[in-house]
């Protein structure tokens, strides 16, 4: 994302709430088919996640060793892997885990950059310096190594990832929220609320965030995709969720690459879910942004 | 111009010391110690003595902040000193590996840029038709597709279908460049392809917002040679972001390539790094995370540098 | 002239007829064949050149070939054994077992030219069994029953121990304790930690940093004829599917520690006759250790459940299709001297045959200790991918039939130990893992006052039983004692639950000749019996 920064004056348009939320959606689909695609194929993954006790045939967890690396089939659709568990099933419940780490990551990591981004802008001088230099420094630290370490220091649980995965995210958020918020900063109005005596924590919430919606939604969205990819990848090299959970980075783990070959279909259904997942928030954001905002194009 | 480069190169420096004592704090807070690792290696059990006696070798006994200046001192001379997993300077150690990931991110980016610029043109010229669609399914698909498991698909696709696998070691280009490109085209192309994405729809998006401006809305209304020359020109004022995405996405490049090195088994700086933590190889790692965030820094200053010059209210500042 | 003609006639004939006779496969195949030069990848690169100091396969791997050790294990021999001579032509023991008496070889000459005396070998063993301060040496504490090492005249060394013990003999065929030039070591005992000089049938050409390993046929091997290679050469490559790649593409003939049964049946399914297969169980075990001093687990009715909840032998099915496990196994490899036969191992606790018996036996046990159904607790598990993650999944999974709700967390291989020895667990997978099958090493940790105790048991039976069979002298008598010990660990006490016996896979090319399969991977790697047939 590149971290230019915007011409004084452009603020985000307020959010289409004259129009009436049923109007705006319609609209929306209309002039922007790829966006509704993504929207939809997002809300396919949230109602199989939330209902996925119901939609799976098989316990996710429950080996077979007599099933072990069969094909796809009438009893198992997708197949089973190395220890006889179903791969549909596995897949489903995989949502879970990756649209809960998403979720998780990308709100806590976009609204952590956010508040840190607009304080930074607000109250400028040393502080910014500061948080300024405390960003960069976690920008350019190995994504990988920061993984490791939290890994290997708290355990491998899934709050632990989420974790894991927030971090990277909160300076690319605050850096953007923060070149967003200086323009604010500057509108007569702040500094009207600023004479009338009113607090800081006033002002911010009040008057700063509420302009620097259209940017953080935007960042949300884009981090949805981006955690799960990134919790795919950890999860490839070991340091994400554990076994037996259902996730779909780790069932690429191991035995997927292992029977490759004589068992195919265990490494190209997780990454067929992953691809179409992040696609569909990728496609989401981009029509979101391109609708609140096409000035912000350089997102 | 002069007073804001200078302010951004100062600024360089409290960044690196804050890395630097991230990445020390860090590995000290890790459980794990290498000394016991290392005598450990595959059985599992170790007198406390001769680790102790390990231990004082490494200068593990000293007091922490010590140790730190010790270390740091060593940095700012250029001297990142020897691992303690093996002994060997740190530099021999690293040399090689560098050479590696340099030139798979070179490659990558020749691919991304090769694929982005006229893929994005192209979209931004046909707005809104499939051609526009086909482009921005194209990208998206490659920001969404894990790279990782692209590389096993391609990897499986050439020993399946071509029943042909890359070569194993590293040979330098100016040894045998054919050995070396059959070797890095692969993951060039799976690590391109993500990258190219990135790029692809900035420049989409910077020529959409170039092509919008009034002079060229009436130039188009003149005709059609015209026209491709305000395209050539919109092109080179659209290039500013683009460079700035591409710029930076590189930047990541260097150590961020971990789990591609690990599908095709490229002995770069990815896995040095995984295998150095793993063997809690302190002087490894720190030197690794400077070397790494170093260049980092260094080409976001570049990317100021440019962008200063081109920008004139900076320029003229 | 008719006749002459008629001559060599049949002359061609017979020619020819013995052109095509002899190349019959297995008849001429079977002499070893000079020439050629081995490629072989390794997983892991040596961080340093001496054994005495290090304790990971990598050293092991692309460096023995340069040394020699006093015995070595005899390398046609399938369970590692069988102590024969390297540099030692042949040995006595004295009556009292006090004294071992070494005759050297004659005319063994160290790579720089210097002649192998009973100095060069008492120093080495000095370094390893009394080092100076500021030496390390990992394996001192096994040598606790050597009083002194002596070279009484430049062909003999002289062992005297302070108490007999029957296993010193194959301790001193252990791989690690390569022989060095005294002179080397008395200006300075830190050499070999970066330098390469030994007596081994391979000298040192080169060692690239990340890439590779190169050695060189030693012309003056005392084994004259030996070895049969021009050369070998090392590849480092950490990944296991670039190790399979390179010995499918056959730009690597061979990787000496195990591929897994996937790997293997890609390169059976790819390579056909081309591939050979040797397996074998591997001397490395994974168990369950359970802190004696957490709840529940103090309870041996507990721990007993958890060992009769495990069907073993269908689990081997599975598993050994999967995984590196294959054998149900006691304390000692199956197939070696000291190894309960199966029949008898099937009395044991969680060994029998029949699981439904076993399972509403493991319910009841826990029923009475007081343990309701559906507990929880937390297995910790390293994080290794074989066979831990596998091995993992299937103890949860046999819990699970027993109404245990066992969560599983994977700490981090580098973090494991620590969290080990800090007792930080109520369950966790452990490892049993040698590099001879010695039942002095192999059950030397399961002793109370072992450093590797992590279960924090105490038994004082255990203790004197370890101590009995490493005095005893007459192998059944040892073989009793042993026994005894594992029906101690395992059933009667169950101070920890086995799971399988690892299993060791080489699939090497089918040219790679004269290297037989042992249940360690750090035994036969002087490669000096290797031939290659093309």
């Amino acid at each position: 994302m590149a971290l230019n920064v915007p011409a004084v004056g452009d603020v985000a348009e307020p959010l289409a709430s004259e129009r009436g939320w049923l109007g705006a959606v319609r609209e929306f689909c209309r002039r922007r088919p790829l966006g509704a695609l993504g929207g939809a194929v997002i809300l396919l993954m949230l109602a199989t996640a939330i209902f996925a006790p119901f939609l799976t045939p098989y316990d996710p967890v429950a080996t077979d060793f007599g099933a072990m690396l069969s094909p796809p089939s009438k009893a198992h659709p997708l197949g089973t892997d190395a220890f006889g568990r179903d791969v549909l099933s596995r897949l489903i419940f995989g949502s879970r885990t990756a649209l809960m780490v998403g979720f998780g990551a990308a709100v806590f990591g976009a609204t952590a950059g956010a508040v840190l981004g607009v304080g930074s802008a607000y109250f400028g001088g040393r502080i910014d310096l500061y948080l300024q230099r405390l960003m960069d420094v976690f920008l350019c630290f190995p994504l990988i190594i920061l993984a490791l370490a939290i890994v290997a220091m708290l355990g491998n649980t899934i709050p632990n990832v989420i974790v894991a995965i927030t971090l990277p995210m909160i300076p690319r958020c605050a850096l953007v929220i923060r070149s967003s918020s200086l323009s604010i900063r500057e509108m007569p109005y702040v500094d009207a609320a600023r004479a009338a005596g009113f607090g800081h924590g006033r002002i911010i919430l009040r008057h700063m965030l509420p302009n620097v919606m259209a940017p953080y939604l935007i960042m949300l969205t884009a981090f949805l995709g981006q955690a799960i990819l990134l919790e795919s990848s950890l999860s490839f090299l070991g340091l994400g969720v554990q076994e037996p959970t259902a996730a779909w980075g780790l069932m690429l783990r191991g035995a997927a690459v292992e029977f490759a070959e004589t068992a195919p279909w265990m490494a190209i259904f997780p990454g067929l879910a992953i691809s179409l997942g992040v696609f569909a928030f990728n496609l989401f954001g981009d029509s979101l942004r391109d609708a609140l905002d096409p000035k912000l194009r350089s997102l | 111009m002069r007073k804001y480069l200078l302010k951004r190169f100062l600024l360089m420096f409290p960044t690196l010391l804050g890395v630097a004592a991230l990445i020390f704090f860090i590995m000290r807070v890790v459980p794990g110690d290498i000394v016991e690792l290392r005598m450990m290696g595959d059985r599992g059990s170790v007198s406390a003595e001769s680790v102790a006696l390990e231990r004082t070798r490494f200068g593990l006994d000293q007091p922490l902040w010590r140790q730190f200046v010790t270390w740091l001192w060593g940095v700012v001379r250029l001297d990142f000193g020897t691992s303690m997993w093996t002994g060997a300077p740190i530099f021999e150690e690293i040399k090689l590996r560098f050479a590696l990931s340099f030139q798979v991110a070179i490659m990558s980016t020749v691919v991304a840029v090769v694929l982005a610029i006229p893929l994005g043109v192209l979209a931004a010229l046909k707005q809104d038709t499939w051609i526009d669609y086909a482009v921005r399914i194209f990208s998206t698909a490659g920001l969404a597709t894990p790279s990782f498991w692209l590389g096993i698909v391609f990897i499986l696709a050439l020993l399946i279908i071509f029943k042909w696998l890359p070569p194993m070691v590293y040979t330098p280009f100016w040894v045998n460049p054919w050995q070396n490109m059959a070797q890095l085209i692969w993951p060039a192309l799976t690590v391109g392809y993500r990258y190219s994405a990135v790029a692809t729809r900035m420049t989409r998006s910077a020529m959409l917002e170039v092509l919008r401006e009034d002079y060229i809305r009436t130039a188009r209304a003149k005709g059609l040679v015209e026209k491709l020359i305000l395209v050539r020109h919109a092109l080179k004022n659209a290039m500013l972001p683009v460079l700035t995405v591409v710029g930076l996405e590189f930047a990541f490049l260097l150590g961020g390539l971990v789990v591609t090195e690990q599908v095709f088994n490229l002995n770069g700086l990815g896995l040095l790094f995984v295998q150095a933590v793993q063997h809690r190889d302190y002087t490894l790692v720190q030197a690794l995370v400077m070397i790494v965030a170093g260049f980092f820094i260094i080409v976001n200053f570049c990317m100021d540098m440019i962008y200063a010059w081109i920008d004139p209210r900076i320029r003229y500042r | 002239m008719r006749s002459l003609r008629k001559y060599s006639i049949c002359l061609l004939i017979l020619a020819v007829a013995a052109l095509t006779v002899a190349p019959v496969p297995g008849w001429a195949q079977d002499k070893p064949r000079s020439g050629g030069e081995l490629t072989f990848v390794v997983p892991s690169e040596p961080p340093s050149y001496d054994a005495h100091e290090e304790e990971t396969f990598g050293v092991i791997h692309p460096i023995a070939p340069h040394y020699s050790t006093l015995l070595k294990v005899d390398p046609f021999d399938r369970t590692g054994t069988k102590p024969v001579g390297d540099l030692a032509e042949s040995w006595t023991i004295s009556k009292d077992g006090l004294t071992y008496t070494f005759k050297l070889r004659k005319g063994v000459k160290f790579h720089d030219g210097a002649e192998m005396t009973s100095r060069d070998v008492k120093a080495s063993y000095d370094k390893i069994i009394f080092p100076p301060a500021g030496v390390k040496s990992l394996r001192k504490l096994s040598y606790a029953s050597v009083e002194a090492v002596e070279a009484p005249d430049p062909s003999t060394v002289r062992f005297r121990l302070k108490w007999p013990e029957s296993s010193l003999l194959l301790n001193l065929a252990s791989p690690w304790n390569w022989i060095y030039r005294a002179d080397i070591l008395a200006k300075d005992m830190h050499w070999y930690v970066k330098n390469i000089n030994g007596t081994g049938p391979f000298k040192f050409v080169e060692h690239v940093r990340g890439s590779h390993w190169v050695g060189k046929k030693n012309p003056d091997y005392w084994d004259k004829g030996k070895p049969y290679l021009d050369g070998f050469r090392a590849i480092f490559i950490s990944s296991s599917a670039a190790q399979v790649a390179a010995v499918r593409g056959e730009r690597a003939h061979i990787q000496f520690r195990s591929f897994s049964p996937p790997e293997r049946d890609s390169l059976v399914s790819a390579l056909g006759p081309k591939i050979a297969v040797q397996e074998s169980p591997w001397d490395c075990l994974n168990f369950v250790a359970m802190h004696h001093e957490k709840k529940p687990f103090d309870d041996k009715r507990v721990r007993r459940a958890l060992s009769l909840a495990l069907d073993r032998y269908e689990g081997s099915k599975a598993l050994s299709r999967i995984t590196l496990v294959k054998d149900v196994g006691g304390v000692q490899v199956p197939g070696t001297p000291y190894a309960t036969p199966p029949q008898e191992l099937e009395k044991l606790t969680g060994y029998g045959r029949d699981i439904a018996a076993n399972r509403a036996e493991a319910k009841r046990l826990l029923r009475e200790a007081g343990v309701p159904d559906g507990f929880a607790f937390t297995f910790k598990n390293r994080g290794i991918p074989h066979p831990y993650e596998h091995l993992g999944i299937w103890l949860i999974d046999q819990w699970r039939q027993i109404g245990l709700n066992v969560k599983q967390e994977m700490i981090e291989a580098s973090a494991y130990h620590p969290m080990l020895k800090r007792g930080d667990f109520d369950v966790a997978m452990d490892f049993q893992c040698g590099f001879i099958v010695e039942p002095d090493l192999d059950l030397n940790r399961f002793l109370t006052t072992s450093d590797a105790n992590y279960g924090k048991h105490k038994d004082m039976v255990i203790d004197e039983l370890y101590l009995k069979q490493a005095r005893a002298s007459d192998l059944e008598e040892r073989k009793r004692l042993v026994r005894a010990f594992e029906k101690r660990l395992l059933d009667e006490e169950v101070h920890v639950v086995y799971t399988l016996q690892w299993h060791r896979i080489i699939a090497h090319s089918a040219k790679v000749r004269g290297w037989t399969i042992t249940p360690s991977h750090y035994l036969n790697n002087q490669l000096d019996t290797v031939w290659l047939s093309e």
